[in-house]
């Protein structure tokens, strides 16, 4: 992360780690756009986070448990599951072929 | 009935006195609706067979001497909120055709306490963006000037509201989406401290951020849908058990002696366009001559805020999104808009391997220092005072050529979500017909103070009582 260059991202490659199908010209739009994104945040450089933590969690809980117990109110019917599904085959999702032999 | 006057507190009443039957109130929105929302295009979706069924549901129950919080009160919804039965789309065209089996726990809520979900209401897609300008859909438009945006991302919330078409309206807000179309339509908005109000139910932007708020006409209708939706729900694991006051019995109290810090880094913002602050500055005189000691403050992390959240919050969107494959629900990821599709990738990059470290890790380091500033400040003063935009509403098209301009937009707001503690937007001017807000900032769990200043300040002042001519 430097503050001197445009710094660059390979659009194709983390596009294709998402699995987000893109245009030729969306590659073209996103890459000059997020580089210069890049080169504003390059100014976290300025901060000194030695000795600092991360934080991901605002409000200071740690693990929240519950017991393990089947809750009726949290579960959907089959149906009810599967009623926005583009496409179900005997009470499942049908999905299309992801490995073949 | 002059129905834009209207506000909660005044429509329960003329409800009690039975001037009116919930079914006639709930009629009165449609009718509005339907007359003048094709100019604004605040609704995605209108509930006119169900919101009526619910009415005279209402009806029955008043008659049967029930008492309900909001018994018969017409609330719309953003479209980022899960409704059983009813079209949720997030503003995104690559779930059109969803319609959720359950209800978003505030949503369920709300329904318990007497409400009337009218509508779904639009926004940018998947609460993406400032302006309204990023729906997958139509452009919503800002009720005091239709050529200007209403704010976003819960941009059909607050135009719904402000043009009088429910009384109340869900939003939600990860970096400024509640306040900032607050603060564009002249509204009462509410950003919780992170957890206070479950977001189960709600389509996930950035969990860590995201929080479920709304916006009224005024602090006592803010106050009063508050307490009904906040507090702890087994559903989400970060809703604490912490108990919910009566968010009501703290308005109408005096602020003497009330300790109001102004951040300094904030009015000396390059580039603050001048009427907004002198209007803030009016506002803090009110403040003043109220009885509040105004001190200066210091953030001084400020100038980073924007650089965190915008690695940290695109991580977490690009997680969330990956779940919009076509195969449960929804279409194929082909058909992401642009601005998704932007965030997808800044995220997916930020988070990759070999990048991690020096992106994602780095603004969460990051984020410690900022949350850090507010917790030193609140050792100094009860609440912080700041402007909301440093600029009034802008054009339709002004700035949507261009991400980064339009990202910095949320200054004020984008460090309250970094640092999780709540803030209100109210209503504090007017500069050329269109309106300016101001943000009350309180340290985590203290809604109850931010509402009573609010209120002394609402109190002192008129705008809240201006309403566009729609």
């Amino acid at each position: 992360m430097s503050t001197k260059q445009m710094p660059a991202i390979d659009v194709e490659r983390v596009a294709k780690l998402a699995m987000l199908p893109l245009t030729d010209d969306e590659k073209k739009l996103f890459a000059s756009q997020l580089s210069s994104i890049l080169s504003y945040v390059a100014k976290l450089n300025e901060v000194d986070t030695t000795n600092v933590e991360p934080t991901a969690q605002v409000t200071g809980l740690t693990n929240v448990f519950r017991e393990d117990e089947v809750d009726t109110t949290r579960i959907l019917s089959q149906n009810e599951a599967l009623k926005n599904a583009p496409a179900s085959y005997n009470g499942f999702v049908k999905v299309k072929v992801i490995i073949w032999r | 009935m002059e129905i834009n006057s209207l506000t909660i507190q005044s429509a329960l009443d003329v409800l009690k006195k039975k001037e009116c039957s919930a079914r006639e109130l709930v009629a009165f929105y449609l009718d509005r609706i339907e007359k003048i929302d094709g100019k604004i295009n605040a609704f995605l979706t209108v509930d006119r067979e169900g919101a009526l069924q619910q009415a005279d549901e209402a009806d029955s129950m008043r008659a049967n001497d029930v008492t309900k919080p909001l018994l018969g009160m017409p609330i719309a919804c953003k479209d980022l909120f899960t409704t059983k039965g009813l079209r949720t789309t997030a503003g995104a065209k690559i779930i059109d055709n969803y319609v959720p089996p359950f209800d978003a726990s505030v949503v369920g809520r709300l329904k318990e306490a007497g409400a009337i979900i009218i509508g779904k209401t639009n926004e940018d897609a998947w609460g993406h963006g400032s302006s309204g300008e990023n729906s997958d859909f139509d452009v919503t438009k800002n009720p005091y000037d239709l050529t200007r945006v209403p704010g976003g991302s819960s941009s059909g919330s607050a135009a719904a509201v402000a043009a009088g078409m429910c009384l109340a309206a869900t939003g939600t807000d990860t970096g400024s989406s509640v306040r900032l179309p607050a603060a564009f339509c002249n509204l009462v908005g509410i950003k919780p401290t992170y957890g206070r109000v479950s977001r189960y139910g709600v389509i996930a932007m950035a969990s860590s951020f995201d929080t479920i708020g709304h916006m009224t006409k005024t602090v006592a209708d803010c106050a009063l849908v508050y307490e009904t939706t906040s507090g702890k729900d087994l559903f989400d694991g970060t809703t604490p058990d912490i108990d919910v006051p009566s968010y009501a019995k703290s308005l109408g109290k005096g602020i003497a002696g009330t300790r109001v810090g102004i951040p300094k880094e904030y009015l000396s913002l390059p580039g603050m366009a001048a009427e907004v602050k002198a209007a803030t500055q009016q506002a803090m005189k009110t403040l003043g001559l109220l009885g509040a000691d105004i001190i200066e403050i210091s953030l001084p992390h400020t100038e980073y805020a924007m650089a965190c959240y915008y690695i940290l919050v695109p991580s977490e969107v690009s997680s969330n999104l990956s779940r919009y494959d076509g195969i449960r629900y929804g279409h194929e990821r082909s058909a992401f808009g642009a601005e998704a599709k932007r965030r997808i990738v800044l995220g997916t990059f930020a988070l990759s391997a070999g990048y991690y470290d020096a992106y994602y890790k780095k603004a969460a380091k990051v984020r410690t220092l900022i949350k850090k500033d507010f917790d030193d400040a609140f050792g100094a003063v009860d609440v912080i005072m700041a402007p909301s935009s440093p600029a009034l509403p802008f054009r339709i098209g002004e700035k949507s050529e261009d991400p980064l301009a339009m990202y910095l937009s949320d200054i004020f707001m984008c460090p309250v979500n970094i640092a999780g503690v709540p803030a209100l937007n109210v209503p504090c001017g007017f500069v050329d017909g269109l309106p300016v807000g101001m943000q009350l900032i309180g340290p985590q769990f203290s809604e109850a103070r931010l509402f009573g200043v609010a209120s002394a300040y609402e109190a002192a002042t008129q705008w809240h009582t201006k309403w566009p001519k729609t």
